[in-house]
């Protein structure tokens, strides 16, 4: 038994910015013209009609005191310092020697429309980038424009958008099949192209049947989008039959490739016969994801759909490297400018630091440790696996369930999340829609986190479950050590509540206090 | 050690011993087993082939920067390339908060675990709000492009109409993201994209043209203020009503360091507003400080229309305290697949914090210095070139921090001038003479705070020097 941390984070009440400062407070200095400049056009030069004569409503504040403040907001974010087993997002450490060199001037003051005889340097990692990612997936090239793994699988619905027009069969291949399981992002994107989506339901084992896919391709299938492991671990063995199906009837296979860190350098997306496919290099490969980007949906794909990428692609050309534009097939951009290209910068650090060594090691590591986990979990009384009848092992993560326990005390996933940060673990991740089982999450212990940072978290959700039954109402009004009480949702739906602004809950307020004032 | 692994230094379980120990404790006799799920013929059969491994943070360390310091930076030349990544002063408190690991990382946390960060997108939005004038502001999209081609789609769903009318000089990056978002002709889902003129004289809207072109069918115009080149457009107030006496929705681009100068959007009639999230204290890192907002009123059917994150304000279990949380979350891709608006994802939430720090530092007094500054030092720089022999400012007194300078009575072409500006450690601005609007040989300049009026003067004098 591990000794959980007594934590307790920082509780600064600390106001809103907006609250902050007082009339005539200054933060920065701006110069102001120089005289020779004042003389030579004057300073009121907006057009009246458009010049702003009212103050915005900005805090007014010293430099230092904006330091202070935020490194306040900082110190009440757990921020992974404790221990986050978050599944599917992979949870890394996020190099910080890579972090600097980013930081230097020769990237973060380089505009991307340079000339590129001033850009090698980048443009060489970019190239080099896209060789280490050609050689893990077999594909024939990588560019990185999509701001996250979203943003790639839209880069996919449009790069076959771009593919059927050229074929022109665009008006009859109208349908992208999936499954039920899939991230979001793939009917999403899918829908937001313009494709109509076709989800297929999961079978006992976990995974859609292959006479459900036979009957949803057809001549109008234009993609299939899938992972594979998906978020419940389960490896489908019958993937290789999936893509040879869908390609019977002519469709493009794209792979997801949000979960690979447990298949890292054994599979090939190639060798298994997909036509492109996606990593996310702010989770796989190391780059910070920020909370939520800047981020980098890395798209792989063949030769024959390479004609349809967005532009620029970075090429070689003899010992030079450049941008080229001219791709007449090119679906056209998903996003301007090259991508996050420091997060690539990040990701290039992450792939070399590991190696190929390192990064099959990595792999092996996830999905021992995961298995390890499953382990530990299944022995907690109150808590099941997903797919209880299948036997084979999980991969890098696996869906659990809080049902039993919850039955059993009415606390489910949420009270246990808001609970574990009170033991400074940060909170698991649940599921994406639709739960397919009762209250669940999905830890994922990759191959950062030692057994000793495993035995702890796991610790800790056996300790909540006997809470959960010793003191459940203690469990429900958790968490208790954070900067803040649990947030009541009861606004989030209500358009007379939902305060998106200050200005916003400051008016809303106002009319609150006038209200009860009235029925007084 | 010879034969002996080496633990690495970020994977903890690597140490002598762990695979093993668990191996043991699950019962598998190797790693292989544990892999037993994948059949045999789904094993790469080619091995990787990657470079050497850089194990060591000085080899790292190494690498990288000496790839790296084959750029050349705009730090160590004097640039003037802008076109939607813009050389602007970042302070160093922003470089510290947005550096902080508990910010940077990796995860998502809930409302309570991750509070600061919560409050710190919120703060981003409360200020962003209230340079807008407007209400609801959502966390910031991949990119300006993307969050104009967002906005559109709202407002095609907000008016069930599928045809959106954009400046005819529009951004090219842009307008093909906007394209991109509007599906080819062949989707059901289509939203036509037709162009609206521009005055020649001015650069701005041609009025005429605009209320020729609006009908039954439009679901927005779209224009930008300060426009793509630069130019302000004065007539937003008019565009704003023709578009709405259409039944249309006005969708409105700003730059953000405009604003304290600028008139806030909200005072002209937008109803959804769009813009670069990078002029508030992001770095241009190579195009990789993209990020564009959405902001609107806060009336129930903008609200319900956005795609992705709406950060609320709320109170807690205790009296008085408040929270953070998300508006709404079931309208958007994760509450509903491919029934949601659009779709979100990942997006570029660490710059709404350096946006945050950014705002709070500059204050009201700040962002009115701010675009004092730039707008005189833009016009300072037009005059300056405009006195050279052959060279033509081509709308001179209508321009907030760019410009479009005209070549063509030098008889030299905009990629020979750049390459001779360059050799002089100068980046002249972009080249736009093969894109719409029949500009002839020219190139977008811009001056932003950061040029001092002695780097303004070098940049006349040496482009003199170059032309002669």
């Amino acid at each position: 038994m591990t000794r959980p941390p007594e934590f307790h984070a920082a509780k600064w009440n600390e106001p809103v910015v907006m609250e902050l400062g007082r009339p005539g407070g200054r933060g920065q200095h701006f110069p102001a013209p120089e005289d020779e400049i004042r003389s030579a056009v004057g300073i009121d030069l907006i057009p009246g009609e458009m010049a702003r004569t009212d103050r915005p409503d900005l805090p007014e504040i010293t430099e230092f005191e904006a330091q202070r403040h935020y490194l306040h907001l900082s110190q009440m974010t757990l921020g992974m310092m404790g221990v986050s087993l978050f599944g599917t997002c992979t949870m890394k450490y996020n190099s910080k020697t890579a972090e600097f060199a980013t930081l230097r001037p020769e990237l973060a003051a380089v505009h991307p429309y340079q000339h590129p005889d001033t850009l090698q340097g980048v443009l060489q990692i970019i190239h080099d980038m896209d060789g280490m990612l050609r050689s893990l997936s077999g594909m024939d090239q990588f560019i990185f424009q999509a701001g996250g793994g979203a943003n790639a699988a839209y880069t996919m619905a449009c790069v076959a958008r771009a593919y059927w027009a050229d074929k022109g069969m665009l008006g009859q291949r109208t349908e992208m099949v999936t499954s039920v399981q899939a991230h979001p992002c793939n009917p999403a994107t899918a829908a937001a192209a313009g494709f109509k989506v076709v989800n297929l339901p999961l079978e006992e084992n976990g995974y859609p049947s292959l006479d459900a896919l036979r009957a949803a391709v057809s001549g109008n299938t234009a993609l299939i989008m899938i992972n594979n492991p998906d978020d419940m671990g389960i490896y489908n063995p019958e993937i290789k039959e999936w893509v040879r199906i869908a390609k019977e009837a002519g469709a493009l296979c794209f792979y997801d490739h949000a979960n690979f860190n447990g298949v890292m350098g054994k599979l090939s997306a190639r060798e298994l016969g997909f036509d492109a496919c996606m990593f996310m290099l702010h989770k796989t490969f190391g780059a910070p994801k920020a909370g939520g980007g800047p981020a980098v949906g890395a798209f792989g794909c063949s030769d024959e759909l390479a004609a349809y990428l967005p532009t620029p692609v970075v090429v070689k050309a003899g010992d030079r490297y450049a941008l080229d534009e001219d791709r007449p097939k090119s679906m056209g951009k998903i996003r301007e400018y090259w991508g996050n290209v420091p997060q690539v910068v990040k990701a290039y650090a992450w792939t070399r630091a590991m190696g190929a060594d390192g990064i099959e090691l990595g792999a092996d590591i996830s999905v021992v440790s995961n298995n390890y986990m499953d382990k530990r979990l299944a022995e907690i009384p109150g808590l099941a696996i997903s797919n209880p009848d299948v036997s084979a092992r999980r991969m890098e993560m696996t869906r659990w369930s809080l049902g039993p326990i919850a039955e059993e005390t009415g606390i489910g996933t949420v009270d246990f999340a808001n609970r574990m940060a009170d033991y400074g673990i940060d909170p698991w991740w649940m599921s994406h829609e639709p739960w397919i089982v009762a209250e669940p999450f999905t830890p994922e212990p990759g191959e950062l986190w030692s057994k000793e940072d495993i035995d702890l978290w796991i610790d800790v959700v056996a300790k909540i479950c006997e809470e959960a039954r010793s003191d459940p109402e203690m469990v429900k009004s958790a968490p208790h050590n954070q900067a803040i009480a649990q947030v009541k949702g009861d606004a989030f739906e209500d358009p007379a509540k939902w305060a998106m602004t200050w200005r916003a809950w400051k008016r809303k307020q106002e009319a609150a206090d006038q209200g009860k004032r009235g029925a007084a | 050690m010879a034969g002996e692994r080496r633990a690495h230094p970020w994977m903890a379980n690597s140490a002598p011993g762990i695979i093993e120990g668990m191996l043991k404790e699950i019962g598998a006799a190797s790693v292989d087993e544990v892999f037993a799920q994948i059949p045999n013929d789904h094993f790469r059969s080619t091995p990787l082939d990657l470079p050497p491994a850089l194990t060591s943070e000085i080899e790292l360390r190494r690498d990288l920067v000496g790839k790296l310091k084959r750029n050349a930076s705009c730090e160590d030349n004097l640039s003037f390339i802008g076109a939607g990544v813009w050389q602007h002063h970042v302070p160093a408190i922003v470089d510290e908060i947005v550096g902080r690991t508990e910010f940077a990382t990796n995860v998502w946390g809930s409302y309570q675990s991750d509070h600061g960060r919560n409050q710190a997108w919120f703060e981003f939005n409360s200020q962003l709000g209230a340079l807008l004038n407007l209400d609801v502001v959502q966390l910031p999209v991949y990119s300006w492009g993307c969050a104009i081609g967002h906005a559109i789609r709202m407002a095609a769903r907000i008016t069930g109409r599928a045809k959106v009318l954009v400046p005819a000089l529009s951004d090219p990056e842009r307008l093909s993201v906007i394209r991109t978002y509007c599906q080819p002709s062949e989707m059901d889902g289509h939203i036509e994209v037709v162009t609206i003129a521009a005055d020649p004289t001015t650069g701005r809207l041609d009025a005429n043209d605009l209320a020729a072109r609006l009908g039954e069918d439009v679901a927005a115009v779209y224009f930008e203020n300060p426009a793509y080149l630069g130019t302000i457009e004065s007539g937003a107030a008019e565009i704003a009503r023709l578009a709405r006496a259409a039944g249309a929705e006005t969708i409105v681009g700003v730059d953000p360091a405009s604003l304290g100068v600028i008139k806030a959007p909200g005072d002209y009639g937008a109803d959804i507003v769009t813009g670069p999230v990078q002029p508030l204290g992001v770095h241009m890192h190579c195009g990789g400080g993209a990020g564009g907002f959405i902001a609107s009123r806060d009336e129930e059917r903008y609200v319900r229309a956005y795609n992705g994150f709406l950060v609320s304000v709320v109170e807690t279990r205790e009296p008085g305290q408040l929270g953070f949380g998300l508006a709404c979350p079931h309208q958007n891709s994760y509450g509903m697949r491919e029934n949601g608006n659009d779709w979100t994802g990942n997006s570029t939430y660490l710059w709404a914090i350096a946006g945050a720090v950014y705002m709070s530092l500059l204050g009201p007094e700040g962002f009115r210095e701010l675009g004092t500054l730039i707008v005189a030092r833009a016009r300072y720089a037009a005059k300056l070139l405009g006195d050279i022999d052959g060279v033509r400012i081509v709308w001179p007194d209508t321009t907030f921090k760019e410009f479009v300078v005209n070549f063509d009575g030098t008889g030299r072409t905009v990629s020979e001038i750049n390459d001779a500006l360059r050799a002089r450690g100068i980046f002249g601005g972009k080249d736009i003479s093969d894109e719409a609007g029949g500009l002839g040989r020219s190139a977008l300049y811009c001056v932003t705070e950061v040029h001092s009026a002695a780097d303004i003067r070098r940049l006349a004098d040496t482009l003199t020097e170059v032309l002669q």
